[in-house]
């Protein structure tokens, strides 16, 4: 199965769950930006956890289906079309040969995400179908899709099982907090929260910030008051997790993203929880962020309860809820 | 071994080892870093060696943060720096000067050194690769000549050939792609540093040695061709603790 790039929307690459095993030589990890929304899109369609999906920002691209299947779409809102009607998102869509599936700017979220049954078969590269495009390496051709570009799908999955189409998970709009005055992002202060002022980190926790349209796949850059050093910033390079908030000597924080470097000599005073990720990439320029701090237990018990959200069904879960 | 270890939120934990660079701490580094490796404790992904400090990264569903801590902890505290094992050098064959190093005249004019005694100063010395950074496969060397020091140029270059030997201040290295940058170029290896189709995608890591070796312009050709045909081997001498 394949799909024809008739526009390509703006920086539209294969993503999956990231190159891991490389960041110690240098790699970024690559991968979605979202990966709640990319697993969620492929659980619609049954598609393996890790399949590689399509990512694409701010403007979606255009895609005409070869080939009899079922995709869905995840992440943002880019009032996607096929064949000019309106779908719906977070659901299991089928489509036919011939179909043109639309996506437009934008309407909520930053992200967008489609995944199509079977996943988008493209290279392994090192471990990882994602796009790195600094390296040029992985997804298609190692770089964002052009107009006219043929992304080839697995046509068939072991396991599928017919019915899936009447799956729906509703809408997402609460957990991104889509539409509210201010998005909470919590965060685990370290490793580098001693650099800091009180009143730097004072502000960091009190104040308001503001996501700047100098965002991209490698870090957020968020306006706002500023997180004052003691010393200054500058640290000897060290290990940068993902959803690292560095403050340069400017003192305004960067967060860092998929597409990170590896190591970095600016100070760190928090880590983003690993769940709250999506939230933030997802968070348009100019929207209001706050951070809240939490401990380190308390975001590792957000994620295993999300890992077991995800785990159980939720037919089991109904079947459970009534007995 | 003397050791601290922070929070880098809820998936990694910094094991910090040193507060200044130095081949020392390099040496300590590379030892944690294999301690770890060979704990094998359920969860850990991956670590992430840098000058001073190794980052774990972790699956919190298989392993808590407390429970990581004490195993790395109990790893660490009855490590000690004993004697260093076996040396890994690459050779990487360096065509120094004409248009592969055509900022070998400043770096000359800046030390007061003829070409040949800048080759066999930057030539003559095993590198110990301190971190990879920046760049996929990009080695901070430790260890360059004082006499080579070169400032970086005023205006960065937008595009620098895969390959280049450069110096940039008191640092040298390999650009493992092509990329901008501001460093002195003095020549050009033909090998690849990083090759995504190899087995290992990055010819070596933190904690091994680099030794350039001057070569003419036609044996750069001839390696090269090499390359391309997929038989060339890159040199690597193991050698045992310096008395």
């Amino acid at each position: 199965m394949a799909l024809y790039v008739s526009k390509p929307g703006i920086m539209a690459t294969i993503q999956d769950e990231g190159r891991w095993g490389y960041l110690g030589s240098g790699f970024s990890p690559s991968g979605a930006m979202d990966q709640r929304a990319r697993r969620r899109a492929n659980a619609l369609l049954g598609n393996p956890e890790d399949a590689a999906v399509l990512e694409f920002c701010m403007m979606g691209p255009t895609l005409l289906f070869t080939r009899d299947s079922f995709f869905a779409l995840t992440g943002g809102d880019f009032g996607a079309t096929l064949d000019g009607a309106p779908i719906a998102m977070n659901r299991t869509i089928p489509v036919r040969s011939g179909q043109t599936l639309a996506l437009g700017q934008a309407r909520k979220g930053m992200y967008g995400y489609l995944a199509v049954m079977g996943g988008f078969n493209v290279p392994v590269v090192m471990g990882s179908r994602s796009t790195n495009m600094k390296v040029g390496i992985g997804g298609h051709e190692g770089r964002a899709l052009k107009k006219d570009d043929l992304l080839w799908a697995f046509d068939q999955i072991p396991g599928y099982k017919p019915g899936i189409a009447a799956r729906d998970f509703g809408s997402d709009d609460e957990f991104y907090q889509f539409g509210k005055p201010v998005v909470e992002v919590r965060v685990i202060m370290g490793p580098q929260t001693e650099l800091f002022t009180q009143a730097g980190i004072d502000a960091f926790l009190g104040g308001e910030f503001e996501m700047t349209a100098q965002s991209d796949r490698m870090g957020a850059r968020l306006e706002g008051p500023e997180v004052g050093t003691v010393n200054g910033s500058d640290i000897i390079s060290d290990g940068i997790a993902l959803g690292a908030v560095q403050i340069p000597n400017h003192g305004k924080p960067i967060i860092m993203l998929a597409d990170r470097q590896t190591t970095g000599g600016y100070a760190k005073i928090a880590t983003v929880a690993s769940v709250d990720i999506p939230k933030l990439v997802q968070c348009k320029p100019g929207t209001k962020i706050r951070f809240k701090e939490i401990s380190v237990e308390q975001a590792q018990d957000l994620v295993r309860a999300e890992t077991l959200e995800r785990h159980v069904p939720a037919d089991v879960k109904q079947q459970l809820a009534s007995l | 071994m003397a050791f601290k270890i922070t929070t880098s939120g809820d998936s990694a934990i910094n094991v910090v080892l040193s507060d200044s660079i130095s081949d020392e701490a390099s040496k300590l580094v590379r030892a944690a870093v294999d301690a770890i490796d060979k704990a094998n404790i359920p969860g850990v992904k991956e670590l992430v060696p840098t000058f001073c400090s190794v980052m774990v990264c972790y699956d919190p569903v298989q392993i808590g943060h407390a429970l990581l801590v004490s195993q790395i902890s109990k790893q660490l505290e009855s490590l000690s720096l004993g004697e260093e094992g076996t040396r890994r050098i690459f050779e990487i064959p360096v065509c120094y000067g004409d248009e592969f190093g055509e900022d070998i005249g400043t770096v000359m004019a800046h030390s007061g050194l003829s070409e040949q005694e800048v080759i066999e100063l930057h030539s003559g010395h095993d590198y110990l690769i301190n971190m990879l950074g920046f760049l996929p496969g990009f080695a901070y060397l430790g260890g360059l000549d004082e006499r080579l020091h070169t400032p970086r140029l005023d205006v960065p270059r937008t595009s620098i050939p895969a390959g280049s030997v450069g110096i940039g201040g008191a640092q040298t290295g390999i650009y493992p792609l092509a990329s901008p940058g501001g460093w002195q170029l003095i020549g050009r290896t033909p090998l690849r540093p990083y090759d995504a189709d190899r087995d290992e995608p990055i010819l070596y890591a933190a904690g091994d040695y680099l030794r350039f070796v001057s070569i003419t312009r036609s044996e750069y050709d001839r390696i090269a061709a090499e390359i391309e045909a997929g038989t060339y081997r890159c040199t690597v001498i193991e050698e045992g603790p310096v008395s």
